[in-house]
């Protein structure tokens, strides 16, 4: 209920990140989604990581769509500039506004609806620009506010509330990012919070854009027995291929009170980014090897073929270029450059007229 | 040598037919730009299919020592370089007009027209002698016809050769040697076989040295340059596309950081439309001047997310170069057809500023007014030129700048002035100007602030509720209604005692002066001329309006749609108002103006019937 304020008093004893902020800090208006709704749980972790990360508010923009999803913007980082824009429209007005000032982080949340299916193709173009975003999207393989009808990561064979089984093949976000060109692909789950952290912290790092599929079920229209986006069934075949931990630049200064102990295990295996933060990823399986596409490629066919759902920091390319690294652009956001810089003047303008007689 | 009685020197009409794709584009622009140096007022109109290679194409030349240079259907020489159109062509010459053809293939007897003179020279054949290579011998046949046309016009030869120099250059001094040869040829052929020049002809003056030749694309991405622009987002689409190409080509040359060579501009070929809009309206928010073109099937894809800049209040410039609609319609054709489009555009209530420039004079003054009035009223601007404006050479007074100009950001708030208030809200119209402040993001953390394109509050929240959704879709109208004191007040031209008044906007201009020049002239009607340069409509549109008995309105689209926004958003009576309207895909003419404002009248029209083309 958006009309519920929030209480504004803290335990003097929160932690506190490096800016002095607490993760009250990082949070933002009451959300309105439904009790138990996955989408919430993602909106934790963003606020766990951004706190982690000491993001300075005002220097986060959250840029989304229309759907429940697209809805959670506002529940987060309530002193950051937000963008509710339109219907699968995200990642075209996120790139302009990257365009404009590269220096913001730029977190994108969208759904499956959104995405998938209005969205697909800015979606795709979108990966393809590789902006500097975090791409999340909440997936959960229905329709919310438009009450439980199939969206395009339906399952072949999962059934609605209702009982009636989806008969197209869905569209696989992670699959679909790696088959043309993501520079970071990730599946989580929103029932997985040690998980989904890291990787939206290392999404938040990654230059480029970073796209984060979280299985995020939909308590009111498909949490249901023969859905195969239930938190039941996702746990049930929830199958971790990688952890990642985000290891920030040595010259970062850690939250005060370090949480993540990151990777658990000595067999690990760190690749480094080129801000000098370190992706250290630790296989769960035996050879899986994070930056080889083709490889990911195949292991996530094959597994979903067995009916599990790969998860985990799956892909990352080291020598990602974003955006304005391909265009060629200057180091500082376009929109303030002065404007001597920007206009060539009346001389300029008097020499280029002998162009046109 | 029959052909016309009277000497009709620097007042002529000649069409180039030729094939798409071989060439002739060069050719036909030696030409044009011949005879600007040497000062002589002149249009070309480039006629093109929506095709690569192999369709008919046209350019048109109008010549005219007084400066009425908009096109006129009526030829005195036309160049068929292309057999396929010899029979349209003979048909389109006015009686006693010369017909120029490559007479290396006889023509047929059935083609021939008793009232129009054959000039055959021999192109193919004396260039097959003269050049080897089948690629060649086209190109070449193609420039030796600008030789011929400068013997039978007195087209000074030296010019043509200075401009040959220039293009090519010492590097490429055989392609010049060649090229000048073919042009001897054609000017040797003619020269030894007609008597030249011919009475329509060509004579120096010095009516364009402070002008030059200059297309509407290339003068609004020069004017975007100007502006500050520093975000531009398009989808490839005739006939905007050579506006992206032109800004993407200035700013290789005036945008490049010295020291890094990396580039103060960012230029995104999206995906389509809708992100091209979205990519633009993004940037917008974000605080860089940002700017998109297309044309009316570009804009129809825009709309949603126009609606959402303007309720939002995001500041973005759409250029909208027209071409013929509905649907694909026409692509290489121009029209005024999305004036309604433009003014309505999106669902729900809304109403958008719009410039309509008359030239490529104007395409660069108004990109740069567009920004400043998209900031100073946080909307988006359109700026409409159409397809002649757009990708015609037009000759134009030289464009100056004022180094004292600075880019009218609007009501922007900073970090310091964040700090002097208690708390910012978005959407307050704290001036009572209907326009509230705006933050950039990332600048303070006191400025952030929720953008929707849904409902929302005077403080930015959230709202279903009636009186709080009022609130601020009033104040955004009362905001854009002001916009009427903003934009380029109208061109108005009184003559005494005029009862009727002429209406029009964008490129009709040249054709409308011409004709209440001649009517006044030969038929002694005085009419009252009013050009309309910005929406919504300034106050001097009404009052104009009201002052004459009858306002003919004249535009390039068949419903009306300028004389439709008049009555929708002016208080003059409908009454009052009449329409000429030309569509068909060609610029207007001075000749159809005439024939329909005397209909209009009911004055006995001459011409009336008879006029299509």
């Amino acid at each position: 209920m958006t009309y519920i304020a929030k209480p504004r008093v803290f335990h003097p004893s929160l932690d506190k990140n490096e800016l002095g902020l607490t993760r009250r800090d990082y949070e933002g208006v009451m959300s309105t989604l439904c009790a138990g709704c996955g989408h919430d749980s993602v909106t934790a972790a963003l606020i766990e990581a951004a706190w982690e990360l000491a993001i300075p508010t005002h220097r986060a923009a959250k840029m989304s769509g229309i759907g429940c999803s697209s809805k959670t913007t506002a529940y987060f980082m309530s002193e950051s500039h937000g963008f509710n824009s339109v219907h699968g429209r995200m990642p075209s007005v996120a790139s302009g506004a990257n365009a404009a000032n590269r220096d913001l982080v730029y977190i994108g949340v969208s759904g499956d609806g959104d995405s998938l299916s209005i969205g697909l193709g800015q979606l795709c173009h979108a990966v393809r620009r590789n902006l500097n975003l975090l791409y999340i999207i909440e997936n959960n393989g229905v329709y919310g506010l438009t009450k439980g009808q199939f969206s395009a990561s339906a399952d072949m064979g999962s059934k609605s509330k209702r009982g009636v089984p989806n008969e197209q093949p869905p569209i696989d976000p992670a699959l679909l990012g790696l088959s043309i060109g993501a520079t970071f692909v990730a599946r989580g789950f929103s029932g997985d919070k040690n998980q989904l952290v890291p990787i939206i912290k290392a999404g938040i790092r990654h230059p480029g854009l970073a796209l984060v599929d979280v299985i995020s079920p939909c308590v009111t229209f498909n949490d249901h027995v023969g859905s195969t986006k239930s938190y039941a069934y996702t746990r049930e075949h929830f199958r971790e291929a990688v952890e990642a931990a985000f290891v920030a630049p040595k010259d970062f200064v850690p939250p005060a009170d370090e949480i993540t102990a990151d990777i658990r295990s000595a067999d690990v295996r760190d690749v480094p980014m080129h801000d000098g933060s370190v992706i250290r990823f630790r296989q769960v399986e035996g050879d899986y090897d994070a930056t080889d596409r083709d490889a990911v490629y195949g292991y996530l066919r094959e597994r979903q073929n067995a009916g599990e759902v790969p998860t985990g920091l799956l892909y990352v390319d080291p020598e990602s270029r974003d955006l304005h690294d391909v265009l060629g652009t200057v180091d500082r956001p376009l929109w303030n450059l002065p404007f001597e810089e920007l206009c060539p003047g009346a001389d300029a303008l008097d020499a280029l007229m002998e162009n046109y007689r | 040598m029959g052909g016309m009685k009277t000497d009709r020197v620097n007042d002529f009409a000649l069409k180039i037919g030729t094939v798409n794709g071989t060439g002739s584009a060069s050719a036909n622009g030696l030409i044009m730009q011949s005879i600007f140096r040497m000062g002589v007022p002149v249009s070309g109109k480039n006629v093109f299919p929506s095709n690569i290679q192999g369709l008919p194409t046209w350019y048109e030349i109008r010549v005219n020592g007084s400066g009425h240079v908009a096109r006129t259907p009526d030829f005195d020489l036309i160049v068929a370089m292309n057999p396929e159109t010899y029979a349209r062509d003979i048909e389109e010459l006015v009686p006693g007009g010369w017909l120029l053809y490559d007479s290396s293939w006889p023509m047929a007897d059935t083609l021939r027209r008793e009232e129009v003179i054959f000039l055959g020279v021999p192109l193919a054949e004396m260039c097959v002698k003269a050049f080897d290579g089948g690629r060649t011998r086209i190109l070449m046949k193609n420039i030796a016809y600008t030789g011929a046309l400068a013997a039978l016009l007195d087209i000074d030869m030296a010019v043509i050769r200075g401009l040959l120099e220039e293009t090519f250059g010492e590097q490429k001094r055989h392609l010049l040697e060649a090229n000048f040869e073919a042009i001897r040829l054609g000017y040797d052929y003619a020269a030894e076989n007609f008597e030249c020049p011919l009475p329509i002809r060509l004579e120096g003056m010095d009516a364009t040295r402070e002008s030059i030749l200059i297309d509407g694309n290339t003068a609004a991405a020069l004017g975007c340059v100007y502006a500050g622009a520093t975000v531009a987002a398009w989808y490839p689409i005739t006939p905007s596309t050579s506006l992206v190409d032109a800004f993407t080509a200035y700013c290789r040359r005036l945008r490049v950081e010295e020291e890094t060579g990396r580039s103060r501009a960012a230029i995104l070929q999206a995906e389509d439309e809708l992100a091209a809009a979205g990519i633009t309206i993004g940037a917008g928010w974000a605080g860089a001047r940002a700017f998109t073109a297309t044309s009316g099937a570009g804009i129809s894809l825009m709309t949603e997310f126009i609606g959402l800049a303007y309720y939002a209040e995001v500041p973005c410039v759409f250029f909208d170069v027209e071409r013929v609609g509905p649907s694909t319609g026409m692509p290489t054709r121009t029209q005024q057809g999305d004036i309604l489009l433009c003014a309505y555009a999106s669902h729900g209530d809304t109403k958008h500023v719009c410039l309509y420039p008359k030239d490529p004079a104007e395409c660069f003054e108004f990109s740069v007014q567009a920004f400043d009035l998209a900031e100073r009223f946080q909307t988006p601007v359109f700026v409409l030129s159409d397809l002649d404006i757009g990708m015609n050479d037009w000759v134009v007074p030289r464009f100056r700048w004022d180094d004292e100009y600075r880019p009218d950001r609007g009501k922007v708030l900073d970090a310091e002035a964040l700090a002097e208030i208690e708390t910012f809200y978005r959407y307050l119209d704290v001036d009572r100007d209907g326009i509230p402040y705006r933050t950039i993001p990332g600048e303070d953390p006191k400025g952030a602030y929720f953008t929707r394109g849904s409902g929302h509050t005077k403080y930015g929240k959230y709202t279903e509720d009636p009186d709080e959704y009022q609130e601020v879709v009033d104040r955004i109208a009362e905001k854009i209604d002001r916009a009427a004191e903003a934009v380029p007040r109208p061109e108005i031209r009184t003559r005494p005692d005029a009862r009727y008044g002429l209406v029009t906007l964008g490129g009709c201009d040249g054709a409308v002066r011409e004709a209440i020049e001649r009517m006044e002239a030969e038929d002694g009607i005085r009419l009252d001329y009013m050009r309309i340069r910005g929406f919504p409509f300034a106050p001097e549109v009404g009052g104009f309006i009201e002052a004459h008995d009858l306002n003919i309105v004249i535009e390039q689209n068949r419903d009306a749609q300028l004389k439709s926004l008049l009555t929708l958003e002016t208080p003059a009576s409908k009454e009052r108002l009449t329409s000429v309207l030309r569509y068909g895909g060609l610029p207007l003419s001075a000749r159809h103006v005439i024939a329909g404002v005397k209909d209009r009248l009911g004055l006995a029209a001459e011409t009336a019937e008879g006029v299509s083309a």
